[in-house]
């Protein structure tokens, strides 16, 4: 009887402690996102070195795709004015880490025998679609070393299929057994993030107001880091120059 | 006034959280060692121990896989293909789905038949309580084991009876899945895409030769080549094609792959069939062909 009675102590106890969890958790939570941006610009330093061209006269139906333009290597791809493109601009430090991941999902496209986009960006946990918009076989086999890695086959005509990512990992790089001239690079990061564009410009959305450390990825060039401090309400900038190799 | 309570007794529970952690931090590897020699395995009635492996992993193990499991033992410098390194925790024969791990069975399976075209022999001299013991010692290996489970075993129907119309369905499949571009239209490992393919090490590795009459490396039975193309082989160039194959038309393709062997105990009927219906290796420039392989087959 006694013991019964100690439970029902306890059970209060842990309800109670739950109940007090829920509130410290939902107040937290409960942030408003604030919708500060950061932009800014990635530029290279520099002429961007040769990009090969690349033979795809083993898949006809591709190389058929590329005839009159041939499809270039992007190892490095500058834009106009010298924009930086490609490039993975995310908050490396400073994240309260309660950031939810983006409920959009990213879609990633084998089209003419490349990755569309080369660099592709997502969340920790958001979602990401695979299509194949050719009419040839692909493998998507992804080469992470902090998520699971795994080797699909994508025939021509079959559905998207979805993939969610659960680790940080910059960059996954991913690659086609088939055609071994596609490679690509799938960036997961936590919170907010931005892909530079072929004029080397990026944007974070829904950064709370803080003190951040900003890194920028690119494949070829590595990292850089800056700081920069985000208010309530008021876009931030933050510009990064990569020197050519 | 109460969440700020909270807020700092959580403050304070994280940082001697911290601390404890770095505390053990120096005894962590060790601690994990001991953890995980308690690993175990389970296939039929069969319970193994890592611990109780130590000595046979040492006598008949260690030369190709080395002492750390690594793949790097002293022979390994000599060996194409190279001793499987048991810490990534990654494995070629599952019955489960790409990227997860096998189950058990699948290890023990392994053990017990060896692989062809490889000096991985079959474990004769082993008894099953031997090999079981082996597996657990296997998974000790990798950390993987102690944060992940197998991947759940996908359903294999039950196998119906070889027809023409399933031979030719499976021609079909091998066409639109393209299974040609590494493997050849006659199977011969000289698919257009068969010379660049390359291991996760980026070491070169050939498609499997179906006209050479070796083994598959993960098994020669109907169900074997059922799981070989269903869960794909990770690690290699060979993807997983459960996405895209019915469960019912992988028996097809089966029957179809088995045209394409040489003569051996288990494709009597099939070669009959191709011989009968007079089957050509497909001709991967015709437009693909329609009726049994129209659908995508695809999961949404």
């Amino acid at each position: 009887m006694k013991s019964h009675k100690k439970s029902v102590v306890v059970l209060f106890a842990v309800v109670f402690m739950m109940m007090g969890a829920l509130i410290l958790g939902s107040s937290v939570s409960a942030a408003p996102p604030s919708g500060s941006s950061i932009t800014g610009t990635v530029k290279l330093d520099g002429v961007a070195p040769h990009q090969k061209g690349i033979d795809m006269s083993k898949e006809p139906s591709c190389a058929a795709i590329h005839k009159d333009k041939p499809a270039m290597m992007e190892s490095v791809v500058a834009g106009a004015n010298g924009g930086l493109a490609n490039v993975v601009v995310y908050i490396s430090q400073g994240l309260s880490g309660n950031e939810a991941a983006s409920s959009d999902a990213v879609t990633l496209t084998q089209k003419g025998c490349q990755y569309i986009p080369h660099v592709v960006a997502l969340d920790a946990g958001q979602h990401m679609k695979v299509v194949n918009s050719d009419s040839t076989s692909h493998n998507i086999h992804p080469q992470p070393t902090k998520n699971a890695e795994w080797n699909k086959s994508q025939p021509p005509g079959s559905a998207p299929f979805d993939v969610t990512w659960a680790n940080e990992e910059i960059a996954v790089p991913v690659k086609c057994n088939i055609h071994p001239w596609m490679h690509g690079y799938i960036a997961v990061v936590k919170g907010p993030y931005g892909v530079s564009d072929d004029s080397g410009a990026f944007t974070l959305s829904n950064v709370a107001p803080g003190s951040y450390t900003l890194t920028a990825w690119q494949e070829t060039y590595g990292t850089q880091t800056q700081q920069v401090t985000v208010a309530a309400g008021k876009a931030a900038s933050a510009n990064f120059t990569f020197k050519a190799k | 006034m109460e969440t700020k309570f909270m807020k700092s007794s959580l403050l304070l529970g994280a940082a001697s959280l911290l601390l404890m952690s770095a505390v053990s931090w120096a005894q962590m590897t060790k601690y994990q060692e001991d953890q995980r020699l308690n690993m175990e395995a389970h296939v039929g009635k069969y319970t193994g121990h890592a611990a109780d492996a130590q000595a046979n992993y040492r006598r008949y193990c260690v030369g190709c896989h080395g002492v750390e499991g690594d793949g790097q033992g002293e022979n390994a410098q000599w060996l194409d293909p190279q001793p499987r390194n048991f810490t990534l925790g990654q494995f070629k024969c599952r019955s489960t789905p790409s990227g997860t791990l096998p189950t058990d069975e699948d290890l023990y399976n392994s053990v017990g038949r060896g692989f062809d075209r490889s000096v991985m022999p079959i474990w004769n001299q082993l008894t099953n309580q031997d090999k079981v013991d082996l597996v657990a010692y296997v998974k000790h290996f990798s950390s993987k084991w102690t944060t992940e489970k197998a991947g759940e075993v996908f359903p294999i129907p039950a196998e119906p009876e070889v027809t023409a119309d399933r031979v030719k369905a499976g021609q079909a499949l091998f066409q639109k899945l393209e299974c040609w571009k590494c493997h050849g239209v006659e199977g011969r490992a000289n698919g257009p895409s068969s010379d660049t393919l390359q291991d996760d090490q980026n070491r070169p590795i050939k498609p499997y030769n179906f006209t050479e009459g070796s083994r598959p490396k993960c098994g020669s039975t109907d169900r074997d080549i059922y799981k070989i193309f269903m869960s794909g082989l990770d690690g290699t160039p060979m993807p997983s094609f459960i996405d895209n194959v019915k469960p019912d038309e992988a028996w097809d393709l089966v029957f179809y792959l088995r045209t394409l062997q040489p003569k051996n105990a288990y494709n009597m009927k099939e070669r009959a069939i191709a011989k009968q219906l007079g089957l050509k290796p497909i001709d991967p420039n015709a437009p693909a062909p329609a009726a049994p392989a129209a659908s995508s087959g695809g999961q949404p």
